[in-house]
């Protein structure tokens, strides 16, 4: 590499922290006062870039970037007065979920705005020349960018250091209840943050839009790179995310640079690994104290009582039965049915008793799907072998991440999966050779004895039914036991000599596992496996199935994944904006029972026995 | 003044409070007194609004104040100092006195800085300072002058004794007897009779979340004595 083609790397590394900068800071600044990761930044951002491209041919460029941003930090100003407010004292998963519901429905909004194809931006008036540098030229530009970022951190700090806001701010970040009783209204100043965070959004996303054109598929890539930034940084702190973005950006910049834009990815997950094994709480974050609020115990997970697993034998005995009246589409969406539930029970399974909670879960269930097709085509592997070693691998990519994952807890821990999950979809996404890219592998059928709808059911039911047993028996094995113990009292589990992280390390390959087998019984069925296999969004979905059941409750995941599955099913076929439905149904349910479904009816039940 | 009756009030399943009432009047210094874990700080609380009351009414001056969210009670010159200082650690000391800034209220002693500085010398003498580079007692001055930023016109203080050395304890009892000469009237959570003793004119004794006793403070503190 000359030193002219090192230095314009290293200045386009500068000018893409920039953006990278503007988003990351709004999400850790949301995050320190209301304790909310904003799933839709990157839905801000989106809605930035397009914003200003849409107004760039009226108003001119210039004029078009503040514009954008005012009009997102109004958008963000809306979403925390009218959903928000409704759910700060709501569990943490719920609000994550509620603003991941708005990623659904933003999407959809950008898509119905302005359509599916990339818009191309204008270049910005004045600076669309490059200056020379060395042999090389750099876009004057990006130049202007490289200035503005480090500006935007000057202006943050003068705001939150010099003015009473952000003294207020910063005291509520520590300490909101103690705020409140010295007469702080926290509304309108967590409005305040909201918006101010959603104009960095907007802003950063606007400022790209010179650089890259406005499309629909940029929310949730901007927001795991602002997650993967915000941890390395740590969260909550400014600078940290300063210094952060500059660090993934150049990594970008020079993996692109140098020609090996396929390991950008890794080369960022060994950054963040190192990071986090050194510094568990970023590079400029701070062991995060603890919560203050009303005091609050996990309900503990009642065994199934006899009439239950009666009710549940009689469930599977009706399923067994069902191909001899009924077929064809009904045998499909249940086979669908039942690996969801398969894949929701297996995050349950982490989530509610080992308390780690996972926002990535689709990277195993991906994982599993992907072997199995790559065993079966690439390997010439019979079906049956295929499916049987599928799960392994998933559940070995399981083992590597959480090494790195039960090192965290909380929020961190969700980032980090989400991340984890992000960088295992862009492998499968930029891998061509093995994994046919964006494409996917086609192809991928059962062994001719499994070939119709009735057997493939039957064996889908069987496996499932088997695997969800297995999980359900480890809850009440000692192992189960434990991890439980680990989650509710960390250090008193570490005091009787339990290896906590250990146990909960087991606990995430077991649950990566079993994703995996749910994965490659879904490849199976489809017959393709696509990224989508292992989006975010699937995770998401377990999420949502798992929260809808209940997280507390056993059987809940099932119901979870049953209705989810079906509303899924149903809404795709009949609606062109299904995911905006989707956004919609999820908020309301959010809105409606902050326990989750099967939680509610529970609620209801004890208290009609009252 | 302030004036509370039937609290019912507690944490997730638990009832703490039962059935609490108590009352003060203007420019007079109150004790609550009780053993660890009787309640004391949990009234405190309720007062205030930081614990969602189950049942019973709370009245400040003329108005209402049990169902108003805490920064409103802030607002009205209900002062709140808690056991634990909570100072904002992150913040200097001038800065955690800024977060408690209110404007002046008639009918109360309005506060600046400076003259805090006076009450509290130690405080002038670090600004600057960061909250979490200060000692347990300068912690406990600094949550008071935080709160009386607010101008209140009552406080509830809990425990402003607890874990002080005899000289600082000596201060602080100086310094609530300086309060209620500027007119304040003052709800005191204490276990340490002699420090309820040195500035208190009547007392509430408070055993398990009841109230067990209320008069003048030589009667309650033979009951709290002989418990
Ligand atoms: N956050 C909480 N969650 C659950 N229970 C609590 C909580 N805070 C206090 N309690 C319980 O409420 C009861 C009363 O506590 P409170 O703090 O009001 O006592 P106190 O009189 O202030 O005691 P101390 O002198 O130790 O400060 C105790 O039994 C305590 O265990
Ligand atoms: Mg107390």
């Amino acid at each position: 590499m000359s030193y002219d083609s090192f230095v314009i790397q290293f200045l386009n590394g500068l000018a893409g922290a920039s953006s990278l900068f503007m988003v990351a800071a709004g999400l850790s600044l949301i995050f320190g006062v209301t304790r909310i990761i904003n799933f839709a930044h990157g839905s801000l951002y989106m809605l930035g870039m397009y914003i200003a491209v849409a107004c760039a041919g009226k108003i001119g460029f210039w004029w078009a970037v503040p514009v954008a941003a005012l009009a997102v930090a109004a958008v963000g100003a809306l979403v925390e007065m009218l959903l928000l407010r409704r759910i700060y004292a709501a569990p943490e998963l719920l609000q994550l979920l509620a603003t991941f519901a708005l990623v659904l429905v933003a999407k959809d909004y950008a898509l119905w705005q302005w359509g599916s194809e990339d818009i191309l931006g204008p270049r910005a008036p004045g600076l669309a020349g490059a200056v020379a540098i060395g042999k090389a030229a750099f876009p004057e530009y990006d130049l202007f960018l490289i200035g503005f970022g480090p500006l935007m951190l000057l202006a943050l700090w003068l705001v939150l250091t010099r003015t009473r806001w952000g003294t207020l701010v910063r005291a509520a970040t520590q300490d909101r209840e103690m705020a409140a009783a010295l007469g702080v209204n926290q509304k309108w100043l967590f409005t305040g943050v909201f918006a101010l965070g959603a104009f960095l959004a907007g802003l950063g996303g606007a400022l790209q839009i010179p650089r890259e054109p406005a499309t629909l598929l940029i929310d949730l890539s901007v927001v795991s790179d602002a997650f993967v930034v915000v941890v390395v940084g740590g969260l909550g702190s400014i600078g940290g995310a300063f210094v952060a973005a500059l660090l993934i950006a150049q990594i970008k910049s020079f993996c692109i640079g140098l020609g090996f834009s396929q390991v950008t990815l890794v080369a960022e997950f060994i950054v963040m690994a190192l990071v986090l094994v050194l510094r568990p709480w970023g590079l400029l974050g701070r062991v995060p104290a603890q919560a203050r609020g009303p005091w609050t115990a996990e309900r503990p997970l009642v065994p199934p009582s006899r009439p239950a697993l009666a009710a549940l034998g009689a469930v599977a005995a009706t399923l067994l039965a069902l191909p001899l009246v009924s077929g064809g589409y009904t045998l499909v969406l249940l086979t669908e049915i039942l690996l969801f539930a398969l894949f929701a029970v297996s995050l349950h399974f982490i989530m509610g008793p080992a308390g780690l909670h996972s926002f990535g879960h689709a990277a195993y269930f991906g994982l599993g799907a992907y072997a199995a097709g790559i065993f079966l085509l690439r390997e010439k592997l019979p079906m049956e072998l295929a499916l049987a070693l599928a799960p392994l691998v998933a559940g070995l990519g399981a083992l590597v991440f959480g090494w790195f994952c039960v090192r965290l807890s909380g929020i961190y821990l969700a980032m980090l999966t989400l991340a984890f999950a992000q960088i295992a979809w862009s492998v499968v996404f930029q891998w061509d050779a093995l994994t046919g890219g964006s494409n996917g592998i086609v192809g991928v059928w059962p062994a001719p004895w499994l070939a119709s709808k009735t057997a493939y059911y039957l064996l889908t039911l069987v496996v499932c039914a088997a695997a969800i047993a297995f999980l359900w028996r480890a809850l009440y094995s000692p192992f189960g036991y434990a991890l439980r113990a680990a989650r509710d009292s960390p250090l008193r589990a570490d005091a009787i000599g339990m290896d906590t992280r250990r146990l909960q390390w087991a606990g995430f390959a077991l649950a990566g596992l079993f994703a995996g087998i749910a994965g490659a019984l879904y490849a199976f069925s489809k017959g393709s496996i696509s990224p989508e296999t292992m989006a975010v969004t699937r995770s998401v979905d377990g999420l949502v199935m798992v929260l809808l059941g209940g997280i507390q409750t056993l059987t809940g995941p099932l119901w979870g994944a049953a209705l989810f599955t079906w509303l899924q099913d149903t809404v795709a076929r009949n609606v062109d904006y299904w995911r905006a439905v989707i956004g919609a149904v999820i908020l309301f349910l959010v809105l409606a029972f902050p326990q989750g479904v099967t939680g509610f009816v529970g609620e209801r039940l004890r208290a009609r026995d009252a | 003044m302030l004036e509370a009756r039937g609290l019912v009030a507690g944490y997730g399943r638990a009832q703490i409070l039962f059935d609490v009432a108590l009352e003060i009047r203007a420019g007079e210094v109150v004790a609550l007194l009780g053993r660890n874990g009787a309640g004391k700080s949990t009234t405190l609380k309720a007062l205030m609004g930081l614990l969602p009351l189950r049942a019973g009414e709370v009245r400040f001056g003329a108005e209402r104040i049990d169902r108003l969210p805490a920064y409103r009670i802030a607002r009205l010159g209900l002062g709140y100092v808690p056991e634990d200082r909570r100072i904002f650690t992150d913040l200097t000391v001038i800065e955690n006195l800024e977060v408690g800034r209110q404007p002046p209220r008639a009918g109360a002693p309005a506060w600046t800085p400076a003259r805090l500085y006076e009450l509290f010398p130690n405080l002038a003498r670090m600004q600057t300072r960061l909250g979490g580079r200060m000692s347990g007692g300068e912690q406990q001055m600094l949550t008071i002058a935080r709160t009386l930023m607010g101008n209140p016109a009552a406080l509830l203080l809990d425990e402003p004794s607890e874990g002080l050395a005899p000289v600082i304890v000596e201060q602080m009892a100086r310094t609530i007897r300086d309060l209620k000469r500027e007119g304040l009237a003052i709800l005191l959570s204490e276990q340490n009779v002699h420090f309820a003793d040195a500035v208190a004119d009547r007392a509430y004794l408070i055993e398990q979340g009841h109230i067990r006793g209320a008069g003048a403070l030589a009667e309650v503190r033979e009951r709290y004595q002989s418990l």
